[in-house]
């Protein structure tokens, strides 16, 4: 075992809802979905029309910007649908399955042959490259650059996130296959919770392994590279998910490019909180539907502070392994400012809630409050575990100084990074979009 | 409850853009929040947020304030009867109600005048109005001697609130505590009616006064006061004449108690003054500068209530966690240098933390700065 870093600042939101380590039984949905929206600016253009016959693995569109990187069918059937937004943006693109479940031979491989870039164009012809994120900028990966590292976050500390202890469970093999395969890509970090991580994960073979303990963020893997080796101006460092790494292996081992995921659904208003099987990009109807305590809800794709607002029709989302439905917060509360608040979740001790303890809290989308200029200090750092100042970075976001945002280190951090910073922020500032704004100027500005 | 929501949402509409009262969009928005929290949800970003903002913490600083308040409503009374000589027949009651009537008017000038503008600002720029105020306008009244004219009270209020907030954009943009600008506007620009012996009395009246009465304060007097008023115990608990709500270094405390068990001011900062004037306290003390002995310096002179609720002001105060050490220690230990070697201006605590304010930006610039190098830096390395 190699190093523990211990973490102090962040916080563990206590929210209601956690699912069991059982699997429901859930029905697989017709439709499954890509959406372009959840890869940062990317501009898709369309290869299969409406109509057209697609199995697992076919090419529904690729990257304009980078035609190499092409998105594929997560199940076969039949492509029925492309759904535009404003100014005719592809929102989804939906395929409905025919229950074949056929799917393209990409061939199998010895991962030991292959050199660096027949691995690359593996990845790249079977769709299984934008699994890769990039840092900076949080974009799909550029399969041109050489990146410094690879890193695995092998735990989520998000609230409910699902436990991947229990997740990888009949996986071990393909995940560590997968590893090997990142590893002729670039050299391989991967994070593991100091506590109970699973022999697969802290005794990975062929990387470097870091173990970390703390509250969320810990199992962000910003976090982890800023520990372990941060990126400075000029690097590049890709990352990628635990199940994805098991992909990947599959795809090498059986030439099968396997969409299937363990997926967890919690939450306060979820009335059977558990893990089920599912596939990339499913409609979250048989996951949702008939399992709901309330009706006025927010269904996630995601968690609570880093997931899409979705709905039962909607998809879940490309790198999502989590769907959570929490009450909307669409009412007032009158004198809610000056209540003592026994039952409201603060990470400060303005309300009464800190004689409660380690109670759970059932958390509602209000905003509570209005926006409103920075004024409190130190609160951002204390959820922030990076040697970076964030109230100042997003102040030269604000300011759009690109020299300021470039020193202040904007290129280490992500919006899940600074999720927890905007959770608790007591001027309400929407700090994710602040971030994001700051990062799609770099790329436009810096590339 | 339902039936007072249904009320607002039914006037509502009047107060939205192309409303009859647009105009007032504004005012009816702060009454409508102070009243309910408002219904709007997180979109796009977290979807769950702390359920604290602003107004909560703002409140919290004035649940701090109240027991110095108080305390300064009595010690008004208190010291008016001390002036006249008739402490012994004075009941409690008396007290209080001179206090009252001596503290209640200053505080509503000065929310007052300093709310209009807020409200007429934030209307003008189409902002919601800033709770931040509400603080702002508590502390004005408790840094005034009790015999200050209230159209002074109303002009230094005006002066803080535009000068002092609004110029810079308002709450979470000014440089300068607006509280301290007020004073600091009040000491500069009608120094006698906020310095000299007689202005801490409310209804001072020399003719009235007791034989041989002298009103000056603990600063003034730098030691050398009537040990029955000036001992360490009064000055403790705050029974000796001063502005209005700094005199008990006793209800300062009780103020930091909640400030800091809250987490809504900073112990490094507040820490770090005490240490900063009882250090300097300790060397004036020492060398024989002045006659009083480190802990004195610490409870006379608003010391402790610019230590405890001026100095942590987030906005003003250094925002990085290393420079609030600093930033506190100067304060403290330039508060005592003013006090001792310049008995011109006796009320140090106001013009260190101004001074500080002003350099507060300077100190965040080096940390930042260095953190900034440590980022080049590496890269040096990595090659």
């Amino acid at each position: 075992m190699s190093d523990v870093i211990k973490l102090k600042k962040g916080l563990s939101i206590r929210l209601a809802g956690k699912a069991e380590t059982v699997f429901a039984q859930v029905a697989l949905p017709e439709l499954y979905a890509i959406q372009p929206t959840d890869f940062h600016n990317l501009v898709p253009k369309m290869v299969a029309k409406v109509g057209d016959k697609v199995q697992a693995g076919s090419v529904l569109f690729f990257d304009k910007k980078q035609p190499e990187v092409k998105f594929v069918s997560p199940v076969s059937g039949e492509l029925v649908a492309v759904n535009r937004g404003e100014r005719r943006v592809i929102l989804e693109v939906v395929v409905k399955a025919d229950g074949q479940n056929s799917a393209v031979d990409f061939g199998k491989a010895d991962i030991n042959s292959l050199s660096r870039q027949q691995v690359i164009e593996k990845m790249l012809e079977a769709g299984a490259w934008p699994y890769f994120k990039q840092r900076p900028y949080n974009v799909v990966a550029d399969p041109k650059a050489e990146p410094k590292a690879i890193f695995v976050s092998t735990f989520d500390s998000a609230p409910l996130a699902p436990d991947y202890d229990f997740v990888i469970k009949g996986n071990e093999d393909a995940f560590q296959k997968g590893l090997d395969v990142l590893g002729k890509i670039a050299p391989v970090f991967v994070g593991v919770h100091n506590n109970g991580a699973a022999q697969v994960f802290s005794g990975a073979k062929g990387v470097t392994v870091t173990a970390f303990e703390g509250p969320h963020p810990a199992g962000c893997v910003g976090v982890q590279i800023n520990h372990v080796n941060p990126i400075n101006a000029g690097e590049k460092v890709f990352t990628i998910g635990v199940q994805e790494v098991v992909a990947v292996g599959k795809l090498f081992t059986t030439g099968v490019h396997d969409f299937s995921r363990v997926a967890v659904v919690a939450g306060s208003e979820v009335k059977n909180k558990a893990y089920f099987r599912t596939v990339v990009g499913a409609q979250l109807s048989t996951v949702v539907n008939g399992n709901l305590l309330s009706d006025n809800v927010r269904v996630i794709s995601g968690n609570v502070l880093t997931g899409a607002e979705s709905k039962a029709e909607g998809y879940l989302g490309f790198y999502d392994a989590q769907v959570t439905v929490i009450p909307e917060g669409n009412h007032y509360e009158m004198f809610g400012w000056a209540l003592p608040g026994f039952n409201k979740f603060s990470a400060g001790r303005t309300f009464f809630s800190w004689l409660t303890g380690s109670k759970e809290y059932k958390l509602d989308t209000n905003t509570h409050g209005e926006h409103r200029a920075f004024v409190v200090s130190n609160e951002l750092d204390k959820v922030f575990p990076m040697d970076i100042y964030p109230e100042y970075l997003f102040k030269a976001i604000m300011a759009q100084d690109i020299d300021k945002m470039d020193q202040l280190g904007i290129y280490e951090v992500v919006e899940e990074d600074i999720a927890l910073c905007e959770f608790v922020c007591t001027s309400k500032l929407p700090l994710q979009k602040v971030l994001r704004n700051g990062l799609d100027l770099m790329v436009k500005e810096v590339g | 409850m339902s039936s007072l929501r249904d009320f607002i949402d039914s006037v509502k509409p009047n107060f939205e853009e192309g409303g009859k009262f647009s105009k007032l969009r504004s005012t009816f928005g702060a009454f409508e929040t102070f009243l309910f929290t408002p219904n709007t949800v997180n979109k796009g970003g977290v979807h769950v947020r702390d359920a604290v903002d602003l107004k909560r913490t703002i409140t919290c600083v004035i649940l701090a304030l109240i027991p110095a308040l108080l305390f300064g409503i009595y010690n008004t009374g208190y010291q008016h009867f001390r002036m006249l000589g008739l402490l012994d027949t004075a009941t409690f009651g008396d007290i209080v109600l001179e206090g009252i009537i001596a503290v209640f008017p200053i505080l509503v000038v000065s929310y007052v005048v300093g709310l209009s503008i807020e409200f007429a600002v934030a209307q003008m720029r189409g902002h919601e109005v800033n709770e931040g105020f509400l603080a702002t306008g508590m502390i004005i009244p408790m840094v005034m001697p009790a015999d200050v004219p209230l159209w002074i009270v109303a002009v230094a209020t005006a002066f803080a609130v535009i000068f002092g907030k609004e110029v810079f954009g308002g709450t979470g943009m000014n440089i300068w505590n607006p509280a301290l600008v007020a004073r600091a506007f009040l000491f500069f620009a009608y120094p006698t009616k906020m310095s000299g012996d007689s202005v801490w009395y409310s209804d001072f009246d020399a003719s009235q006064a007791v034989d041989g009465f002298s009103g000056a304060t603990a600063l003034a007097l730098n030691g050398q006061g009537d040990a029955s008023i000036f001992n360490f115990q009064n000055e403790f608990i705050g029974f000796i004449p001063g502005s209005i709500g700094e005199t008990s270094a006793l209800c300062c405390l009780i103020g930091a108690v909640i400030l800091l068990w809250t987490g809504v001011a900073s112990w490094k900062t507040m820490f770090s003054v005490f240490i900063g004037g009882a250090l300097m306290g300790y060397v004036f003390n020492a060398t024989g500068l002045s006659p009083l002995c480190w802990c004195e310096q610490l409870v006379i002179g608003g010391f402790a209530f610019g230590a405890v609720f001026m100095a942590t002001d987030p906005v003003t105060s250094c925002r990085t966690e290393k420079g609030k050490y600093i930033y506190g220690f100067l304060i403290g230990a330039m508060a005592i240098i003013i006090r001792v070697l310049n008995p011109g201006y006796p009320e140090g605590m106001m013009l260190a933390i101004l001074l500080m304010n002003t350099f507060a930006p300077v100190i965040d610039y080096c940390f930042v700065q260095a953190n900034i190098n440590r980022r080049k830096n590496r890269v040096k390395n990595v090659k």
